[in-house]
């Protein structure tokens, strides 16, 4: 009999600092052996952009904030069996989501963006301009979290996530034998 | 408005007085910015540094009273506000036509005032008028079954600067303290029943227990299976015993008469028949525990009750029945549902924010000011007095054998005779709502919204606390009426009522609220019912008063006996996606703001 074949796992960032990526490696030594059993496809850690095969494990940190992570989740949806949400960004928008507070102005989103480029006590922009190139994605009226664009199976919660949560839940989803987390795991340090 | 030097010394020395008038005690702020509300229509800061140095606490002490209370306000309101009755009943009942009219004749919006400083208009939940609605308290006057016309013609008399009573009555100046309020409002009974709202007999419950050793007064209470008649339904004698077996120097019986749960009006209408019968009630608790300081706390939305019920306190001191020993005080609240809890209630009284205490202790054993406290709802008073009467076994055989004597019911909503009931414990929703002309009802909302919600497969169940406990609200909605936009109106109510106390009350109710809205607008999925459930049982556990506690209830309960209109508007996801997110409407002011379409989704440049 034929070894089986490597678990393919696709990771992706969207609207999130990279940090949870940067968890993935917290993982340490045990890499080596789960690396054994599983082979990266499209991920920033192999630098395929594009789904090459259907994958068994999708990875997605960040919530959605712009259109193309929209196009980029439902990708990951369209061509991963498992779907899981990494991180706080990911699975309530987390940072980014901050901009959601703007809610009471008359055009929330223009009045976010003219903070942040224009009117800003802090800032030096000497176009005086929103940046509008035309390969800028536009921007969501507000940020998502990944669960309310698509069906997300898990959810790994922290921020960023510990490399043991990360491991133990990789671990025991490729043994198929995934019952939750510890309850000493899940914190936010 | 601004304060100059010579004004705000002048205005002390009238704050100083109002103090003074409450004897400097900080116990009696809730009154001292009550009068100092009425008098300048505003809590200044000014005006709180002037209390905080007459009764000796800090300004923050001072405001975290005046910010909690909604009838008080941090803000200068016109000479006459106008508070709309914004219960979900007043809505059905044609609401907004009548805002409209008093928004366009006064030309201020909801939570406006007039720049003349004349007028201040803005919503206020349920003031206890709802078998006569759309209604309004404008200044202390209530005005019921407002229309759109009667609401200009109200504005109209107002703007001439005749003062509210006037405006809404003409002749109500000439009028004795008894005739306005019923003037003001109709009692609408439209059952007596053989305890409470029959023929009654003065004083004679009283008469009996003086001639009872406290002990056995208590002993009758507990026999004829009286249970507090507010909704939580304690066993009334066992109450008492605790507090008459607590060692103290000092005992208080205080009647709850925060009658703030949406629907309910039952103790409006006894305070206004039976005053005399609920005094009574309290001075037999007094004699049976040992107290001799009462407190009637008044819901502030009832102010137009306080003359009466003075008047009716001074005839029984005149009638030598009241102050000979035990004596009652009024006092009043400020708008504030919370209030009705007995721990925010004794907080009040306490001249503290209306914020509930943690328990144990218990108020029998530890209430207002640190001594045995009994709280009792009004009703239940009167029924005290009732049974001492004519017997505990009297009163025990009416009624189920877990629930004994009779029952007001507030009826209301979508019925011909909205009014109050007087039936035995036991009676079917269905009689109840045959009584009340409204057979025809789809859906029932028993005890208000801390209550049950129920559909016609329900309406056989029976009105006691071995089934649907309530303190009486029957709040009736026809076919007609849409059951999220009814839940969704009582989760705001309690969005606004939270205290703010506790986390998952004061910030678990709003998500509540969204998650409905979001049913409401079709969309939601199938996880947000599975959400709905969880977050409501994280907010019942984790609250520490009654308000978080059964806050959920209106999702729960429509969850539970009209599960298909949740399943109607959930949407199932296609193809892993989700049907409820739409990319169009989520990048559309960007498109604006661009001034560009999208690459990606924009099906020019896609396909």
């Amino acid at each position: 009999m034929t070894d089986p074949r490597k678990a393919r796992v696709a990771t992706v960032s969207l609207a999130g600092c990279f940090g949870c990526h940067m968890a993935i490696l917290d993982m340490d030594e045990r890499l080596i052996g789960l690396m054994e059993k599983v082979e990266f496809d499209r991920s920033p850690l192999t630098d395929i952009k594009t789904f090459t095969r259907r994958c068994d494990i999708g990875i997605i940190e960040g919530g959605c904030c712009n259109e193309e992570n929209v196009h980029t989740l439902i990708e990951f949806r369209k061509n991963c069996d498992v779907l899981i949400a990494l991180g706080q960004c990911a699975i309530m928008g987390g940072l980014p989501a901050m901009r959601n507070a703007i809610m009471h102005a008359a055009e929330p989103l223009r009045e976010c963006l003219e903070e942040a480029y224009i009117s800003g006590p802090y800032l030096r922009n000497m176009t005086r301009l929103i940046p509008n190139d035309p390969v800028l994605p536009l921007v969501l009226d507000r940020v998502y979290p990944c669960s309310e664009v698509v069906d997300i199976d898990y959810q790994i919660p922290g921020c960023a996530p510990s490399g043991d949560i990360i491991y133990s839940t990789l671990a025991t989803l490729l043994d198929g034998r995934f019952t939750g987390f510890d309850r000493e795991d899940i914190r936010f340090d | 408005m601004i304060e100059t030097a010579g004004v705000g010394a002048a205005q002390d020395l009238e704050i100083a007085e109002i103090c003074a008038r409450f004897g400097n005690d900080r116990h009696r702020m809730l009154d001292i910015l009550l009068d100092v509300q009425e008098a300048r229509r505003w809590i200044s800061p000014a005006s709180m540094d002037a209390i905080a140095a007459a009764v000796g606490l800090t300004r923050i002490a001072v405001e975290g009273v005046a910010s909690f209370y909604s009838f008080l306000s941090l803000a200068p309101k016109g000479r006459v506000t106008i508070r709309l009755c914004d219960d979900i009943v007043d809505r059905f009942a044609g609401l907004d036509a009548v805002v409209a009219a008093f928004a366009e004749e006064l030309g201020i919006a909801p939570g406006e005032t007039s720049a003349d400083g004349a007028f201040s208009l803005e919503y206020t939940p349920c003031i206890g008028m709802c078998d006569q609605v759309p209604a309004a308290m404008i200044n202390e006057v209530v005005a019921v079954r407002l229309t759109k016309a009667r609401a200009r013609e109200i504005a109209q008399r107002l703007k001439a600067g005749i003062a509210p009573g006037e405006a809404v009555l003409p002749g109500f100046a000439e009028l004795g303290v008894q005739e306005r309020v019923r003037a003001q409002v109709e009692n609408n009974i439209r059952q007596a029943g053989e305890v409470l709202l029959g023929p009654v007999m003065q004083d004679r419950g009283l008469q009996a227990a003086m001639a009872m050793e406290p002990g056995a007064i208590i002993d009758a209470v507990e026999a004829s299976g009286l249970r507090g008649c507010g909704g939580a339904g304690f066993t009334t004698g066992r109450k008492w015993r605790f507090a008459a077996g607590t060692q103290a120097d000092r005992r208080i019986v205080i009647c709850n008469a925060d009658e703030g749960e949406p629907g309910t009006f039952k103790d409006r209408v006894m305070l206004t028949e039976r005053a005399d019968l609920v005094f009574e009630g309290m001075t037999i608790a007094a004699r049976a525990v040992g107290a001799l300081e009462g407190i009637v706390y008044l819901r502030g939305e009832y102010r137009y009750l306080l003359d009466h019920l003075h008047a009716v306190l001074e005839e029984r001191r005149a009638r030598g029945v009241l102050g000979q020993g035990f004596d009652i005080r009024i006092q009043l609240g400020a708008g504030a549902y919370v209030c009705g809890e007995e721990g925010a209630l004794i907080s009040s009284c306490e001249g503290l924010p209306g914020e509930p205490k943690t328990r144990p202790p218990f108020p029998v054993t530890r209430g207002y000011l640190g001594f045995p406290t009994v709280v009792n709802n009004v009703e239940t008073f009167a029924h005290v007095a009732r049974l001492l009467d004519q017997g505990p076994g009297w009163f025990h055989a009416m009624g189920t054998e877990r629930s004994h004597g009779t029952k007001l019911f507030s009826v209301s909503g979508d019925c011909e005779r909205p009014g109050v009931y007087e039936l035995p414990y036991g009676q079917k929703v269905r009689d109840l709502l045959a009584l009340a002309g409204a057979e025809h009802a789809a859906a029932v909302q028993v005890g208000g919204p801390s209550g049950t919600m129920i559909g016609r497969d329900s309406f056989d169940r029976c009105l006691s606390f071995d089934d649907l406990a309530t303190g009486g609200a029957i709040i009736v909605f026809s076919s007609q009426r849409n059951i999220l936009e009814i839940v969704d109106y009582y989760m705001s109510f309690f969005v606004h009522e939270s205290c703010g106390y506790c986390t998952p009350c004061r910030v678990g109710n709003v998500f509540l609220k969204k998650a409905i809205e979001k049913f409401r607008k079709g969309q939601a999925s199938d996880e947000d019912i599975t959400y709905l459930k969880e977050l409501s049982g994280t907010i019942i556990e984790t609250s520490r008063c009654g308000l978080g506690m059964t806050s959920p209830n209106p999702v729960l309960s429509s969850l539970e006996n009209f599960p298909l209109v949740y399943a109607a508007l959930t949407r199932p996801s296609k193809d892993g996606v989700k049907a409820t997110f739409d990319i169009q409407s989520a990048i559309d002011g960007a498109r604006g703001i661009a001034k560009r379409r999208s690459y990606i989704f924009d099906k020019d440049f896609s396909k």
